[in-house]
C-alpha cells in the first residue's frame, strides 16, 4: 500500500518554488493529533492573485493544512510567512486581522440572525458608546454596507434584515465571499465550498473565485472534485497523507495526470 | 403589506403577546374585579422578584445553556446576605457583597464545569440546585436567622403606591440587558454564540467567554431576586423560591425563548413573565381552584412552544 503510494509522489524538485513577493509561504509545517502525524513537513505558499487548487483524498492533510492557516488549529511546528513577514497563527482572529479569510463548507454563518449581522459578527461597527470593547453596534453602517455587498453579489432581492436561514446554500456562500471582501481579505481560503450546491450555483460561486483574482486577492480553493477546481486554478497542490505530493502548474499537467494522481 | 406582517410573524415573542392579550381580556370578562386598582398592584408587586431571574435565565438560554440552580441560588445567596448581617455583625453593604460575589461564584463554577468538561449545562445545574439548596439549608442550621431589626429595606422594596421599588430594579435591569442584548456587540456574540457555536469561535468569538459571563449574569440576578423576596418577607428562608427554576424557564420559553439557543428577545422575556403572573393572579380572582395553576402554565409552555414553530416556518416561507 505505502509502496504503491510511494510510487505517485512527485520529485520534491520539481515542486513549483515561492517567489520573492509569494503572499503566504508556509515552510515544514508538522501537526500531531494525538499520534496521528496529520502535517509532516509541508511547504506550501500562494503569490497575490493566485488561485490555487488544493487536492487529496479524506485525510490526506487537506482540511489540517487550511486550519493552521486560518489560525483554527496551531501548527506544532514550522515557520509561517505573511507578506514576507513571518506570523504567528494562534487564533481565528489573528489570522483575520492579517487579511486571511476563510470560508467552510458550512460558510460559518449563523442560520437565525440576519445577513447585516451575520456580516459583521466579532467585527461589528461601533458608535461612541463604548466601554471596553463593548458598545452600541453602528446599526446604520451594518445595514448600509451589506446592502452594498449584497449588490456586489447581484442578490438584490434580498433585504439585509433577511435570515440567513432563508438562503440558498449557494448565496449563502455568496453573503461569505462578501463578508471576506468586505474585510478586504488578502488571501481567500475556501473550504469545500461547492459542496452541496446545485450545478448553477456552483458555477457561480467559481464565477466570483475568478472574479478576485482580478483584484490580486490570492485564493485557496479545496474540493475533492477536480472539475471544480482544475478550470479555475492557476496551480494545483495535492496531498496525501499528511505530505505534499505534488505543487505543479495548471500548464504542465491535465486533468487525467492528476486524477492518476490523487486516486 | 406583507413585508410588515413577515416582520411581525418572525418576532419571537408575537405568540406570546396575543396569548397575553387574549388571557387578560378573558379574566377580565369572568371577573370584573381582575382589571381593577388594588389587583393590578397586587400584580405588579410579585412581577420583578419572577421577572428578574427570567432576566437571567432567558439570555442564557439564548447563548444555548440553562440554568436549573437559579431557585436554590435564589435562597442560598439572601441566606448568607442574612446571616452576616444577623450572626456575624458584618455591615448591610458588606453583607450584600458577600452575597453577590457568592452567586458570581456558583455561576462561574456552573460555566467552569460545562464548559471545561464539555456537559450538558442541564446535568451541571442540577447538581448545583441540589447543592446550593443543600448549602442554604446547612448555613441557616435549621433556624431562620435573626433578621436585624432596624434594617431599612426601603430602597429595595418601599412602597410606592401601584408598585414597589423592586419594580425600578427591575425596569433598570431590563432596560440595560435589552440594549446589551439587542444593541450592543456583546449581545451579537450571544445570539452567535447560542445560534451556532462553530460559526461564532470561526469568526473569531471567545465563546467560552461569551458563555461564562451569562451563566455569572443569571447566577447574579436570581440572588438579586431572592435578596429583594428575602427583604420583602423581612426572612431568610432556606425553602424559598423552591420550583422557581421551571417557572422562569418556562416564562422564557412561553416568551419565544428557543430551548436550542439563538432565539429569543426582552420583550419575550416581560411577556412570558408577565403571562405566568397574570394566570396565577387572575385564576385567583376568577375563582378557580388556585390548584389549576402549574396545569395552566404547563399547558401554555407546550402551546406556545407549538405555536411559535408554526409561525416561525410560516414567517419563513413568506418571500
Amino acid at each position: 500500500m505505502t509502496a504503491r503510494l510511494e510510487e505517485h509522489f512527485q520529485a520534491r524538485e520539481t515542486f513549483v518554488q515561492p517567489t520573492a513577493a509569494a503572499l503566504v509561504r508556509c515552510e515544514g509545517l508538522e501537526k500531531w493529533y494525538g499520534s496521528v502525524h496529520a502535517l509532516a513537513e509541508v511547504d506550501f505558499h500562494a503569490e497575490p492573485g493566485e488561485i490555487v487548487g488544493l487536492v487529496g483524498d479524506n485525510g490526506a492533510g487537506k482540511s489540517t493544512l487550511i486550519k493552521v492557516l486560518s489560525g483554527a488549529h496551531p501548527a506544532d511546528g514550522g515557520r509561517i510567512f505573511f507578506e514576507g513577514r513571518e506570523v504567528r497563527l494562534d487564533s481565528p482572529k489573528a489570522a483575520m486581522a492579517l487579511g486571511i479569510e476563510t470560508i467552510y463548507q458550512y460558510t460559518a454563518m449563523v442560520p437565525a440572525m440576519s445577513i447585516a449581522r451575520n456580516m459583521f459578527i466579532g467585527r461589528e461597527p461601533l458608535t461612541r458608546f463604548t466601554i471596553g470593547g463593548i458598545g452600541l453596534m453602528d446599526r446604520r453602517t451594518m445595514v448600509e454596507h451589506a446592502t452594498r455587498s449584497l449588490t456586489n453579489i447581484d442578490l438584490t432581492e434580498r433585504s439585509p434584515d433577511t435570515t440567513v436561514e432563508e438562503l440558498s446554500g449557494g448565496q449563502r456562500q455568496a453573503v461569505a465571499i462578501a463578508r471576506a471582501m468586505y474585510f478586504k481579505s488578502k488571501l481567500l481560503i475556501l473550504d469545500e465550498p461547492t459542496n452541496h450546491l446545485s450545478v448553477k450555483e456552483t458555477n457561480k460561486v467559481l464565477d466570483y473565485v475568478a472574479s478576485l483574482k482580478e483584484q490580486g486577492i490570492g485564493s485557496i480553493f479545496i474540493s475533492h472534485n477536480l472539475h471544480h477546481i482544475f478550470p479555475i486554478s492557476d496551480r494545483i497542490v495535492a496531498m496525501a497523507r499528511g505530505r505534499k505530493i505534488a505543487d505543479i502548474r495548471k500548464s504542465d499537467t491535465t486533468i487525467d495526470d492528476l486524477t492518476d494522481l490523487i486516486v | 403589506m406583507q413585508p410588515i406582517v413577515k416582520t411581525l410573524l418572525s418576532r419571537p415573542e408575537i405568540s406570546a403577546l396575543v396569548m397575553l392579550v387574549v388571557v387578560v381580556v378573558g379574566f377580565t370578562l369572568m371577573a370584573p374585579q381582575f382589571a381593577s386598582y388594588g389587583n393590578t398592584r397586587v400584580l405588579l408587586f410579585s412581577l420583578p422578584e419572577l421577572g428578574i431571574v427570567v432576566l437571567g435565565v432567558g439570555i442564557l438560554m439564548i447563548a444555548g445553556e440553562f440554568d436549573l440552580s437559579v431557585g436554590s441560588v435564589f435562597a442560598l445567596v439572601p441566606m448568607l446576605m442574612v446571616i452576616a448581617m444577623g450572626r456575624w455583625g458584618v455591615p448591610p453593604i458588606v453583607a450584600m457583597l458577600m452575597g453577590f460575589a457568592l452567586a458570581l461564584a456558583v455561576g462561574y463554577i456552573n460555566g467552569w464545569i460545562t464548559l471545561t468538561f464539555n456537559i450538558p449545562s442541564f446535568v451541571t445545574t442540577l447538581g448545583m440546585l441540589f447543592m446550593a439548596r443543600s448549602l442554604a439549608t446547612v448555613l441557616s442550621g435549621g433556624f431562620p436567622p435573626p433578621f436585624p431589626a432596624n434594617l431599612s429595606t426601603e430602597l429595595f422594596v418601599a412602597d410606592l403606591g401601584l408598585f414597589r421599588s423592586s419594580m425600578i430594579w427591575f425596569a433598570g435591569f431590563a432596560l440595560i440587558l435589552g440594549i446589551v442584548l439587542h444593541f450592543s456587540n456583546l449581545g451579537n456574540w450571544i445570539f452567535a454564540t447560542g445560534g451556532q457555536r462553530q460559526a461564532a469561535a470561526d469568526m473569531g468569538i471567545d465563546t467560552r467567554k461569551v458563555k461564562l459571563f451569562c451563566f455569572m449574569l443569571c447566577s447574579f440576578l436570581a440572588g438579586f431576586a431572592g435578596m429583594i423576596t428575602t427583604l420583602r418577607l423581612r426572612s431568610a428562608l432556606p425553602a424559598l423560591g423552591e420550583g422557581l427554576e421551571l417557572q422562569a424557564i418556562a416564562a422564557a420559553v412561553i416568551g419565544g425563548t428557543a430551548l436550542t439557543g439563538g432565539i429569543g428577545s426582552l420583550i419575550g422575556f416581560l411577556v412570558g413573565t408577565t403571562l405566568i403572573r397574570v394566570i396565577d393572579n387572575g385564576l385567583v380572582m376568577a375563582r378557580i381552584d388556585a390548584n389549576w395553576f402549574r396545569f395552566a402554565i404547563g399547558a401554555l409552555t407546550i402551546v406556545a412552544v407549538i405555536l411559535n414553530t408554526w409561525v416561525r416556518a410560516r414567517a419563513r416561507r413568506m418571500k
